[in-house]
């Protein structure tokens, strides 16, 4: 096969250039799923390769990370907190594209608080967490996802409220909250780029059923109750920013809404109206889903040009790690004024 | 008003120049730090050599204060246990107060609190503050503050102080704010004229005017790690405030905004960033540094134990860090506000699985700032998170100290390929030892060419960086990563030696070292026993410190902890001289002196 046949993105990649190491997963894990949509995501939008950091904590998501872009910087971390590894990747260079892979059982329990301050100082990161209600990696104990009257697969029944990631993040003010389910690869594969194209921290939560561990009809994380009980919001459309120009949306059709990169995104609700912009409709449609055992899919929640961590932090555009020593380092000057204010 | 019972002489016969301590015990709070300032400030610019420590608690307001100033010609800063002038102005504590001091001392105290009642053997002054403040000060609510610049009144009058250079002093503690100055000079003048009509005559205590202090600077150890910080081009800062740290980037903060911003644009170029604990104030730290930053954290013990994971993926995912320890009293939350040298341990082997730090022990406020400097240099030339070990005594008290000279020459970024080259290099791995010292060839995220990208992880690897759990390879991998700590002798702070060349050693380091200095001279001089005396100030140890164990026949290990942590560390690396160390220890949350050293050692050889 000479290259001539192979279709290349707009930075002269192939998709294979996106790829990683083959996947030690269980077959048929939705995260296997999750991870061929980051590849298409990030060669469709034409990443650099060299310009990602992607990083995770511990568990079966926090894997993933190696199953893609074998040319992107990658971090394996302590469970939970890639949060904070991510932070001071973006602090000490703004420049990266910041993938994050978690799971319910890093980001929702130890992990907890890095996410919500994570979101609160707007890292840009796309953070997806992979979300199958089990901790798997230690062999299927519940996690803080599991939704009440859930069984494991001997039997127990969790009677604990479950956490929700996507209202607990517009609780907190995310610019943009997604759910989707690792069996709709099309849906996923769009708020991946949608997310990609977003600025500040965009927090994905897939349901990623576990097929050793919580696949049987009684949990509500297996792929069958998942087909049943998804309900899409919308029919979402993605125009990157390359084709921004030359593509016409029908008017009147769809919701539209500018991404910073100039892509743009836009949405076809399906059933009754729902508008992502409005966050606290977001929030009560969301949580009223889930009264009627329901998911909502799509893009819950979208708010664009919010402050970022660096705005926050008030720092230079320039990448701090290698700043010269010139600009960080102040001259004999300065010391000898500071020494004479000690004096 | 006024009580004498006795005059000075007649308890005490000689004459006090230039070499004695005061202690002030207030409510804090109240105002009285900036009070204690001025008193210390104004005798160091009267060129006598001071130190002063604040015995404070952990709580904002209402709860007793001591401040202890001790001028000695001599130049010894360490804390002395007997006090010569106590100002009581504190109710609450105030029969204490009385009751520790020695015979003879000169006792100055508020009044209605009536002391001179309570002891014969010492010299009173009351101070009728309440009618001196209304006088001074028209506003009710400024009452409070202004009570304590009376004290530093009366005191200067009584101890010979020049009015000027209290005037001075004031001045300078408040920087600019002109009503404030004014107020506090006219409350110091009044205790002042109070003072020289009506305080009892003494003689025991003065001081003259010397010029030992000349081009020197009055600075706490936090400011200069912070200063050390800024000059080393600190680019990530990630913090949770804790006592005793918090000023330590409080401080840089205040000198970034000056000294750090981009002329053109106003922006920073560092950034600074309160985390919500000390676990993620670590993790950006090793994910900045990952990133190629020159990153730092301040905490202080509790602070170490909450970071010890990230610490352990920095070590072991090899992310260069800087971690300023200003140790407190432990174990737990302790003693918030008192000093200790209880981390040496905690920080040479922070987190789990065997791993070994490289720490720097700065003892004076020059190594404060040195060190942290150097301590970036290490961090990135090793790869690896570096403790900077303070503590409370040095981070928060006031030290006298030479203007910090400036640290020239380039940084040392360490092993870093770019894009040029990674393309010269056929076989790049990550974690391999090309060089033979355990210090790889690194990469930073970003770099173009698609060459070195790798993949840091906190789990068994192999020199490709790719995950791996075979024995032989992890084998490499800890082996490789002790080599590398023990190539960092090269680089560390060499310890510093002095003494006649004698078989009697002490070893000490950090904050313990005005104390040590002191007792050498006290054990030479009243007890006929010359020593020779090394200041560790690094681990690894470097062969000089074998060296010094090996040729003494005891060495005596002082230190600010219970079990002897610097011995203990010392003893692993050594174990052939183990039974040379005794352990001198001094761990009741104050900091050490110079008698404590000189009893236990006394002890030793009886």
């Amino acid at each position: 096969m000479t290259t001539a046949t192979v279709p290349t993105n707009k930075i002269g990649l192939t998709k294979q250039d996106y790829v990683g190491a083959k996947s030690t997963l269980c077959p048929g894990c939705g995260h296997d799923a999750i991870t061929s949509q980051i590849i298409q995501a990030a060669w469709e939008m034409n990443l650099e390769p060299h310009r990602v950091a992607k990083l995770s904590g511990i568990g079966c998501s926090s894997k993933t990370p190696t199953y893609f872009m074998s040319q992107a910087w990658g971090f394996n971390s302590v469970h939970g907190r890639a949060a904070a590894v991510c932070t001071g990747a973006a602090l000490a260079n703004r420049s990266l594209i910041n993938i994050l892979a978690s799971g319910d059982g890093d980001s929702m329990s130890i992990g907890m608080g890095q996410l919500v301050h994570m979101i609160r100082r707007n890292v840009p990161v796309v953070y997806i967490l992979e979300d199958n209600g089990v901790y798997g990696l230690t062999k299927g104990q519940f996690s803080a996802t599991a939704d009440v009257g859930s069984t494991l697969k001997h039997g127990d029944v969790n009677e604990i409220t479950p956490i929700d990631p996507c209202t607990l993040a517009m609780e907190l003010g995310c610019g943009f909250v997604a759910r989707s389910f690792s069996g709709n690869p099309k849906q996923l594969g769009t708020i991946l780029k949608a997310a990609l194209a977003f600025e500040g921290t965009a927090l994905i939560d897939v349901i990623s059923p576990c097929v050793t561990f919580n696949n049987h009809d009684s949990s509500t994380k297996s792929y069958k109750n998942a087909k049943d009980h998804e309900m899409p919001l919308q029919e979402l459309g993605f125009v990157p920013y390359y084709d921004a120009e030359e593509v016409e949306i029908e008017p009147g059709a769809a919701m539209e809404v500018g991404l910073p990169d100039g892509s743009r995104l836009t949405f076809r609700t399906i059933g009754k109206g729902f508008d992502p912009t409005d966050r606290y409709a977001a929030m009560k449609a969301v949580h009223e889903a889930h009264d009627r055992g329901e998911f909502l899919t799509g893009i819950l929640h979208i708010a664009t040009g919010k402050p970022i961590l660096h705005d926050f932090t008030h720092t230079v555009d320039d990448v701090l790690a290698t700043l010269p020593q010139a600009s960080v380092k102040p001259g004999p000057e300065v010391l000898a004024e500071c020494m004479r204010e000690l004096m | 008003m006024l009580t004498q019972p006795a005059t000075m002489e007649a308890v005490d016969g000689g004459t006090l120049v230039n070499d004695f301590s005061i202690e002030v015990a207030t409510v804090n709070g109240s105002g009285s730090q900036t009070a204690n300032i001025v008193l210390m400030r104004t005798i160091f610019q009267m060129g006598v050599p001071v130190s002063g420590k604040n015995l404070f608690p952990s709580n904002i307001s209402g709860l007793p204060t001591w401040f202890q100033i001790r001028a000695n010609h001599k130049g010894y800063k360490a804390r002395k246990a007997g006090i010569d002038l106590m100002i009581c102005m504190n109710p609450e504590t105030a029969k204490d107060d009385v009751a520790k001091v020695r015979p003879g001392t000169l006792l100055i105290y508020d009044e209605p609190l009536k002391l001179d009642a309570l002891r014969n053997d010492l010299a009173f002054c009351a101070v009728p503050f309440q009618k001196l403040v209304a006088a001074a000060c028209p506003e009710p609510k400024l009452h409070k503050l202004v009570k304590n610049m009376i004290y530093v009144g009366v005191a200067a009058q009584m101890l010979g102080l020049d009015m000027d250079e209290v005037k001075a002093a004031i001045a300078k503690q408040l920087d600019g704010k002109q009503k404030a100055i004014d107020l506090n000079q006219g409350a110091v003048q009044a205790g002042h004229d109070w003072a020289a009509a009506e305080a009892p005559r003494q003689t025991r205590l003065k001081i003259v005017r010397d010029d030992k202090t000349k081009g020197q600077i009055i600075i706490d150890g936090n400011t200069a790690c912070a200063l050390g910080a800024m000059f080393a081009g600190v680019t990530v800062v990630a913090w949770y405030p804790i006592t005793p740290s918090s000023s330590a980037v409080e401080s840089l903060i205040d000198y970034a905004k000056v000294y750090r911003k981009d002329p053109a644009t106003g922006k920073l170029n560092v950034a600074i960033v309160q985390m919500e604990d000390e676990i993620a104030s670590a993790g950006v730290v090793v994910g900045a540094g990952w990133a190629g930053a020159r990153a730092m954290t301040a905490t202080s013990g509790p602070g170490i134990s909450l970071m010890s994971e990230f610490i352990g993926l920095g070590y072991f995912a090899e992310c260069p860090g800087v971690f300023l320890d200003v140790t407190r009293m432990g174990p737990s939350t302790g003693l918030p506000t008192r000093t200790s040298q209880g981390d040496v341990e905690l920080c040479a082997k922070c987190s789990h699985g065997d791993t070994l730090h490289i720490c720097l022990y700065p003892g004076t406020m020059e190594e404060c700032f040195q060190f942290t400097y150097q301590a970036f240099d290490l961090a990135e030339r090793y790869q690896t998170p570096v403790f900077v070990v303070s503590d409370l005594d040095l981070g928060m008290q006031n030290w006298a100290s030479q203007p910090f000279a400036y640290p020239e020459g380039a940084f040392d970024r360490g092993k870093v390929l770019d894009e040029a080259q990674l393309k010269d290099i056929q076989d790049w791995g990550r974690y391999k030892d090309v060089d033979g010292d355990g210090v790889c060839l690194r990469t930073l995220p970003g770099t173009p060419g698609g060459k070195g990208a790798y993949f840091a992880r906190g789990t068994g690897h192999n020199p490709y960086a790719l995950y791996s759990e075979k024995p032989d390879e992890f084998l490499a991998t800890v082996d490789r990563l002790k080599k590398k700590f023990l190539t960092a002798r090269a680089s560390v702070p060499e310890p510093l030696l002095t003494g006649p060349g004698v078989q009697r050693g002490i070893l000490a380091y950090g904050s313990s070292d005005p104390a040590v200095a002191e007792a050498r001279d006290l054990l030479t001089e009243l007890h006929a026993k010359d020593t020779d005396y090394l200041r560790v100030r690094a681990l690894p140890f470097t062969d000089a410190v074998e060296a010094f164990i090996a040729s003494h026949d005891v060495v005596y290990v002082v230190e600010q902890n219970r079990d002897g942590q610097m011995t203990n560390l010392l003893r692993e690396f050594f174990p052939q001289h183990a039974t040379r160390m005794k352990k001198v220890l001094h761990y009741d949350s104050t900091a050490i002196t110079a008698q404590t050293i000189v009893d236990q050692i006394n002890a030793f050889e009886n």
